[in-house]
């Protein structure tokens, strides 16, 4: 059995990294709250976006753009949204998993444009094509980033460097649970308005002016609230994981505790019995 | 059925920037100035980087927005902006200082100067300047 101050020593080590996971969990927490309020903020114009969209694209037969161009698929591009940093549980890993089990699934060549260290990381190791990287997100992502990737894969889809993007990123469901999603972003299908009310709409300059306008502002949309469900989930993971984290550095401490005390008994009976002895021996 | 006030919405991918009825409003869309009054007809129009000018209980109120579009319907309008701000929200300093910058950048005309941005860059600074005004 180990002495008591091997035993000692241990629960001092335990209770410090203790200290550690918790101060990060009550960090993610706040994080987590402020991500959650950026994702609800960001609901109304998306939902707007989509109606009006919808409610156009039923509409406007024989329009033609660029962003909705069917080619024939020779190169796809992943985007896949990671995290910088590790200590998440396993929400670089599911996101990545997700990334592997869509190149398993395809034929063609697939290559990435990664956001995240952590995504950056894994596939430069195993040597994958990485068009473009971008790491340090922040933990609040501006809709100004979320123009710019925007428009990057804008330009990498039009000038036909990929003739398919799909997204790869965390969805945000609760604290607890988070959940990868792949969605295509390119080309561009956006749902028909099902219930679409019946309204004749005026539109200026036109329908195809509109949809002209409306299209970018689309994609904006659909790779911002990527990276802010991307960002929630983060914070949500890691918030669950250093919880559990500092729950077992608990239990653990806990059996120490007992095995330190059981540690100490023990040295006092074998003291007490070793004195009793003493004395019995000189009567 | 005749109304006489509007629910008016501007919301950014960021936030709800405003929301409450009003009872006029003039909108920079791409193809010029528009004016809507209650009981418009149902209209989407994109919208060019410019001022909102709208009337609330009887004042005239700007508000400085870049691009988006606008949807009317129902006595209803909903904005939906890249950015927009409310006028005495703009701080007007900066908002010079932005239009001097771009300014310089457009008489410079330096070789690897992104003209079309720059030019975005000071018309937002004067729709900023005119809506603080």
């Amino acid at each position: 059995m180990a002495s008591a101050r091997d035993i000692r020593r241990r629960i001092r080590s335990i209770k410090s990294t203790q200290q550690i996971t918790k101060a990060m969990k009550m960090v993610s927490a706040a994080k987590l709250r402020k991500a959650q309020t950026s994702v609800i903020a960001a609901r109304p114009y998306a939902y707007k976006i989509n109606e009006v969209l919808g409610r156009l694209v039923g509409s406007t037969e024989g329009y033609f753009h660029p962003f909705l161009e069917v080619r024939e698929v020779k190169k796809i591009g992943l985007v896949v949204i990671t995290g910088d940093r590790g200590l998440c549980g396993g929400f670089n890993a599911n996101i990545i998993r997700m990334a592997e089990h869509f190149i398993a699934d395809t034929e063609k060549e697939v290559a990435f444009v990664s956001i995240g260290k952590k995504g950056r990381d894994y596939f430069r190791r195993r040597g994958r094509e990485i068009v473009e990287e971008y790491i340090s997100i922040g933990d609040n992502p501006t809709f100004i980033q979320g123009k710019e990737l925007a428009k990057r894969l804008m330009a990498l889809y039009t000038k036909g460097v990929f003739d398919e993007i799909y997204l790869i990123y965390s969805e945000f469901r609760s604290a607890m649970s988070q959940k990868p999603v792949t969605m295509k972003l390119f080309p561009v299908e956006p749902a028909a308005e099902e219930n679409a009310k019946d309204v004749e709409y005026i539109y200026e300059p036109s329908k195809s002016g509109v949809m002209d306008h409306l299209l970018p502002s689309y994609v904006e949309t659909i790779v911002y609230r990527a990276l802010l469900e991307s960002k929630a989930s983060e914070h949500g993971a890691r918030m669950t994981a250093m919880s559990s984290a500092t729950d077992n550095a608990g239990e653990i401490i806990a059996k120490l505790t007992l095995n330190l005390n059981r540690a100490r008994q023990a040295a006092i009976t074998t003291e007490i019995s070793e004195i009793v002895g003493g004395a019995a021996a000189l009567q | 059925m005749a109304e006489k006030s509007i629910k008016f919405e501007v919301v950014t991918p960021e936030r709800r920037v405003f929301s409450a009825d009003i009872e006029s409003l003039v909108v920079p869309a791409v193809t010029g100035y528009l004016g809507i009054w209650p009981n418009h007809a149902p209209l989407v129009t994109a919208l060019d980087i410019g001022v909102i000018q709208y009337k609330q209980a009887g004042k005239f109120k700007k508000m400085a927005v870049s691009g988006g579009f606008m949807e009317v319907i129902d006595n209803k309008v909903s904005v939906l902006a890249d950015t927009a701000e409310p006028g005495e929200l703009i701080d007007l300093a900066r908002a010079e200082a932005a239009k001097e910058r771009a300014m310089r950048r457009l008489s410079e005309r330096k070789a690897d100067l992104d003209v079309k941005r720059a030019e975005l860059a000071l018309k937002r600074a004067l729709s900023r300047i005119k809506a603080a005004r």
